[in-house]
């Protein structure tokens, strides 16, 4: 719902160009499908490329920072007696139109753009700025002398003067693959490319966005790309660095590692990299880790180097870190890989031999930068959905492997575009009549300038229907999943992969249109356990997936807690089953062999099938916070006693984490408990009473006892910590994370705390609705005392002071930041909230109207119902955040009017009240007041409204709410300058 | 003697309902029977010493010698830490021959007999006969078991038991040897009574 989405790039072996985002399941083509590639280097903001033409290419992702750059020349003028100032100058001057130096001569029209994607902004004009100060007179300043220091005032010994003139240029060529051109003498060309890897951006801040771009050139030389920043998105020109070989692949990480192979299989390892120096200063040579086999491909991340040899054993470097680059030794890794990637935080991909599929390294955390196992990715494409993109394939196949650059592959991608967009529409569920999601899905295959975002945030809108969606694909991707997992090397050695792809096209021919749903499941369980013998494999054929050339994970970022939805679900897969299959010797399908292997997945379906539901035992992790805290004890007489309390998380094998509450108290001498799974909680509220740092505990069945879990801490800070862990917990154990979705349910409470609850499809869903106490409530920080929302993930709320705020996206904040928090779109939110409190007097004969009332009567101090009483000692602010701003005073501005001293009269309590005393008046009453604000150290995912106006599309206000009508004015105001 | 969980299992738990309940002893440690081991190091030492006696067998010790003491140390931590590629990785190299010997020189294994008194049968055994031919388990058990072979007419009355499962008396002993040993590199099989049904 929130993780933000980023893109893993990969290639396959037709050069065609795929993306899959980190929460999405289908590999979809890029945008531009113009070209063919054969290598891939993304990082966040762009991607690098070659193409089939050995020609560089960058794509840069369109967002809403522009790309511009100032372009600027100064013209230049000396006072001579009898014109005064005039372009004629003195031989010894500089031209009249130069740098700011004045060394060199630039005149307005030799300023070109830097190549075909770029777009000027405006003319030229005179930048009459200087100093962030305006100057008059045409932006003139002056000087005695050139070089000199010049003042924006002439004076009488201004003998020269001088003025800048500005231009703009935009880069136009976003979300499409731009030809880096190269404008350098062509003499000085690098011959054709043959690889690219770009990083380095961790190196310096300065300028922003810089990268490091390295290519590999066929001759096998390096060159470093110049000047590749943020407003230079193409660099400025290839700077050759020498190297002690002939050079055949390079790679560089997102910091100072930068590895290369020569053809004679050695690596070299360039040192001396900084911030100073991008280009780093030599090369160390770093042998194979076996002399026969020679070292045909790097990969390196921050910390880790990955290799794989010339027989396509995958190696991982031990002891690699900035001091070291060159590391240790080599270690010998399980699995056959053609090429490995490094990606964000040090993630490693990898294409294997026998299947050319994506494997993705699992476990790879900081400390475990090896990782654990090799996990294969079986997200298909988008285009898979239907069958056209086959016999196309083959023609641009032929392209590719011929090497050759021709104009009609143009043609024939094209055509393949224009297939699987028209195929789209089959993909949309037909029962699925949701017109903005299908649009998105649309529309964003065909090549449409929408990016990647927007489509995730068309999906987003409607939760409901997309989990419905999710549901009705269910079923089709779990097919997938059974045919398009990677087959396990059984049959390397008889299925080598160049037959592999032309079996592809070879395959349309006895396509299997229906196959039962029982032998998917069959057929997915065994090969998930990866150990089935050929037999079974062949009636589906091994090329439904697709086969990959290349992959790049610099922009992928994977975020280890939440669950890629690229695998298939691989139940019971233990790690010594399937790593038998992958030594098994070929060619044997003896009956002994298929005996086995059948009793040993008999043996694996027995001995986990009916075990499913337990966690596993060495997967999962025990986390555990015990506290000492009160609880108020739930028999009478009631009152706070003293507790142990301890909070168990744990994560199962599913990865999502689970937490129970358990509260250990005596009773009786007897030591006793209760226990709370969070997965149950269904809001946690901070209680104030008895100045008692309090919260309480609500599950379904608490709500309907009236009997919440109260507990109470020693400090604010110690009941804030343990309101932050639970919360989050229940977040965790209900998988709920980042911002509210645009269908979440707001509300307030009466103390103006603002939660929020994700509505799950089954709310509306007729006959079993969700009863309104089982929903789940968070806490969102802020403090309002209205709220109202949209479906488009608008929410607008008005604080006590009337003001009106609006939700900027941010989350968590208020005790909640640090732990669970967004990290921007968090503010400050200062509120002022009035008490009222009501002075009520009685007249009587003797003394007039005094402050004795009868027995009957209400407090002489009390709320407006006078139900309460309400003393100015008494009265105490909400919460601890709340301070008084003011002293008591009376409030003269009520309905109904006061007389001069504020005093309402009416005939008796209760009654309607009005400004003037009348004969049969006997009761009055005045209103005092007393502002408090909120204290400013809350910090709340909201920003005035005046802040985030341009956020605004639509609102709308109910309610009988006093002085309401102040608040649409204010908001009228809002809406009139939106307008503009 | 230490035997594998997984032998401990086929051997007296094999047809038993899942799951298997066990009976952890904290006192009394049977020390007359059972080799204590006081620390991990003691434990790695014992692994150790499997894992070269089996090579001993296989390759006369040559590729476990060969081998560096962090390969020595990797194959141990990848046991220790659920890793099997870490193990593996070192591992498959003792799982390796010569293509010209078609075979190790001698299967490390150990057959154990829920029916007898004696712990276990281990005997020199060669994968492959003088004329080439590749042995089969049940090569194997008629030399150094004959009771476990059943005549053909009988009912049979025994079972025999790798990692769980009965593999067919076909199958090459070779075969097996190389992907259904424990850890510790030796083929474990277990004798055991056919359940009645």
């Amino acid at each position: 719902m929130a993780m933000p989405s980023s893109l893993l790039w990969a290639v396959d072996i037709f050069g065609r160009v795929y993306t899959l985002a980190t929460t999405g399941q289908y590999w979809e083509l890029c945008k531009d499908g113009q070209l063919e590639f054969k290598r891939v280097s993304a990082v966040k903001q762009c991607c690098w490329g070659i193409a089939c033409d050995h020609q560089v290419y960058t794509y840069v992702f369109s967002s809403d920072v522009p790309i511009r750059y100032q372009e600027e020349t100064y013209e230049n003028q000396r006072w001579n007696p009898v014109g005064g100032f005039c372009e004629k100058l003195m031989p010894s001057d500089r031209w009249q139109w130069s740098d700011v130096s004045g060394l060199k001569h630039q005149q307005l029209d030799s300023f070109t753009l830097p190549s075909p994607h770029w777009e000027w902004e405006s003319d030229w004009y005179v930048d009459e700025n200087i100093g962030g100060e305006p100057t008059e007179k045409g932006g003139w300043t002056y000087a005695i002398d050139f070089p000199a220091t010049y003042t924006k005032d002439k004076k009488w010994n201004s003998c020269v003067r001088r003025r800048r003139w500005i231009r703009y240029r935009r880069y136009k060529s976003r979300d499409t693959w731009a030809k880096i051109i190269s404008l350098e003498d062509p003499s000085q060309l690098p011959d054709p490319f043959n690889d690219i890897s770009i990083g380095g951006w961790e190196i310096t801040d300065e300028p922003a966005g810089r990268l490091s771009v390295w290519a590999v050139s066929l001759q096998g030389r390096v060159w470093y790309r110049e000047d590749v920043c943020h407003h230079n998105p193409e660099g400025s020109l290839w700077s050759l660095v020498a190297t002690p070989g002939e050079v055949v692949q390079i790679s560089c990480g997102p910091y100072d590692l930068l590895w290369a192979t020569l053809w004679e299989g050695q690596a070299i390892v360039r040192e001396g990299i900084d911030r100073n120096n991008p280009h780093g200063i030599s090369w160390t040579v770093v042998e194979s880790p076996g002399s026969e086999n020679g070292i045909m491909h790097v990969a390196v991340g921050v910390n880790v180097v990955w290799a794989v040899t010339k027989d396509r054993k995958v190696w991982f470097r031990r002891g690699v870190n900035s001091h070291n680059p060159c590391g240790t030794s080599w270690i010998e890794m399980v699995g056959e890989m053609m090429m490995v990637n490094v990606g964000l935080n040090d993630q490693v991909w990898g294409i294997a031999c026998d299947d050319r599929a994506i494997y993705f390294r699992q476990g790879v955390t900081p400390s475990e930068l090896s990782g654990k196992t090799w996990k294969a990715i079986v997200s298909g494409r988008e285009s898979d959905r239907s069958q056209t993109g086959s016999s196309t394939s083959l023609l641009s196949a032929g392209c590719f492997f011929s090497d050759e650059v021709r104009d009609q592959a143009n043609s024939i991608i094209q055509s393949d575009g224009d297939i699987s967009s028209d195929t789209e529409s089959p993909r949309v569920p037909p029962n699925h009549a949701d017109a903005p999601l299908s649009g998105a899905a649309i529309s964003s295959n065909e090549n449409n300038a929408d990016s990647q975002k927007e489509v995730g945030a068309h999906l987003a809108v409607d939760s409901l229907d997309s989990a419905q969606e999710e549901a009705n694909s269910t079923s089709s991707s779990s097919e997938k999943a059974g045919l398009e997992k990677p087959e396990s090397s059984v049959d390397q050695d008889t299925h080598p992969a160049e037959l592999q792809w032309t079996n592809i096209d070879l395959k349309e021919a006895h396509k299997n249109p229906v196959l039962t749903s029982s032998t998917f499941r069959e057929t997915s369980s065994v090969s998930s356990l990866g150990l089935f013998p050929v037999g079974i494999e062949e009636p589906y054929g091994t090329d439904e997936h697709p086969f990959w050339a290349w992959v790049s994970g610099g922009g992928c970022l994977v975020d280890l807690h939440s669950p890629l939805k690229w695998f298939t679900i691989q139940t019971g897969l233990s790690s010594s089953v399937q790593s038998l299959s992958l030594s098994i010797t070929p060619a044997q399908t003896a009956a002994w062999r298929k005996q086995i292997f059948q009793q040993l997945s008999e043996r694996t379906k027995r001995e986990l099938e009916n075990f499913r539901h337990y966690e596993q035992a060495v997967e999962q992790s025990v986390w555990v916070k015990t506290g000492t805290l009160q609880w108020w004890r739930s028999w009478k007489p009631h009152k706070w006693m003293d507790v142990r309390v301890a909070l168990e998380q744990f994560t199962g094998s599913d990865g999502v984490r689970d937490s129970i509450l358990f509260i250990y108290y005596m009773h009786h001498e007897e030591k006793k408990y209760i226990h709370v799974f969070l997965n149950e909680v269904t809001i946690l509220v901070e209680v104030l009473n008895d100045s008692k740092h309090s919260f309480a505990l609500y599950t379904p069945e608490r709500t309907k006892q009236r009997w919440p879990i109260r507990l109470a801490a020693a400090t604010e800070q110690e009941m804030h910590d343990w309101l932050a862990l639970l919360s989050m917990s229940c977040c965790e154990s209900r998988r709920i994370q980042g911002p509210p979705s645009h269908h979440a349910v707001w509300s307030v409470t009466c103390k103006g705390d603002i939660f929020v609850s994700e509505p799950s499809p089954e709310l509306e869903a007729a006959p079993h609705l969700i009863p309104c106490d089982q929903m789940f409530w968070r806490q969102i920080g802020g403090h309002l005392r209205l709220i109202e929302c949209n479906s488009q993930g608008i929410v607008w709320g008005i604080g006590y002071d009337h003001t009106t705020w609006v939700y900027t996206g941010g989350y968590g904040g208020g005790f909640i930041q640090g732990l669970a928090s967004s990290a921007d779109n968090i503010y400050m939110q200062s509120d002022v909230k009035c008490v009222y409190i009501y002075e009520n007097q009685r007249w009587n004969p003797v003394t007039g109207y005094s402050s004795r009332g009868l027995p009957t009567d209400r407090y002489m101090w009390s709320d407006a119902s006078g139900l309460q009483e309400c003393t100015k000692v008494n009265t105490k602010p909400p919460s601890p955040q709340w301070s008084w701003v003011s002293d008591w005073y009376i409030d003269f501005n009520v309905s109904g009017g006061t007389d001069r001293e504020g005093w309402q009269y009416a005939a008796d309590f209760p009654a309607s009240y009005h400004g003037h005393k009348t004969m049969k008046d006997f009761v009055r009453r005045r209103r005092w007041v007393s502002p408090f604000p909120e204290s400013s150290n809350e910090d709340a995912p909201t920003a005035r409204t005046e802040e985030g106006m341009d956020q605004l599309q639509s609102f709308a206000f109910y309610g009988g709410v006093p002085n309401l009508f102040f608040v649409l004015i204010h908001l009228a105001t809002i809406k009139r300058e939106t307008g503009k | 003697m230490h035997y594998p969980i997984g032998l401990l299992f086929d051997l007296h738990a094999s047809n038993t309902a899942l799951p298997w309940n066990i009976t952890v002893h904290f006192k009394n440690f049977p020390e007359k029977d059972l080799l204590h081991c006081h620390s991990k190091d003691v434990i790695e030492a014992h692994f150790m010493a499997c894992i070269k006696e089996a090579d001993a067998l296989k390759h006369k010790s040559q590729v476990i010698n060969e081998m560096q003491k962090k390969d020595h140390k990797q194959l141990w931590m990848g046991l220790q830490n659920d890793k099997f590629e870490q193990f593996w990785a070192i591992n498959r190299k003792l799982m390796e021959y010569i293509p010209e010997d078609s075979g190790f020189r001698y299967i490390p294994f150990r057959i154990y007999q829920a029916t007898t008194e004696r712990p276990f049968i281990q005997k020199l055994f060669r994968p492959v006969a003088p004329g080439g031919q590749l042995h089969t388990l049940g090569d194997l058990l008629k030399e150094v078991c004959p009771t476990a072979i059943t005549p053909e007419d009988d009912e049979k009355t025994i079972q025999v038991m790798i990692h769980g499962i009965e593999p067919m008396l076909e199958t090459p002993i070779q075969w097996l040897s190389e992907h259904m040993s424990y850890p510790d590199n030796f083929l474990h099989i277990s004798i055991i009574p056919r359940p009645t049904d």
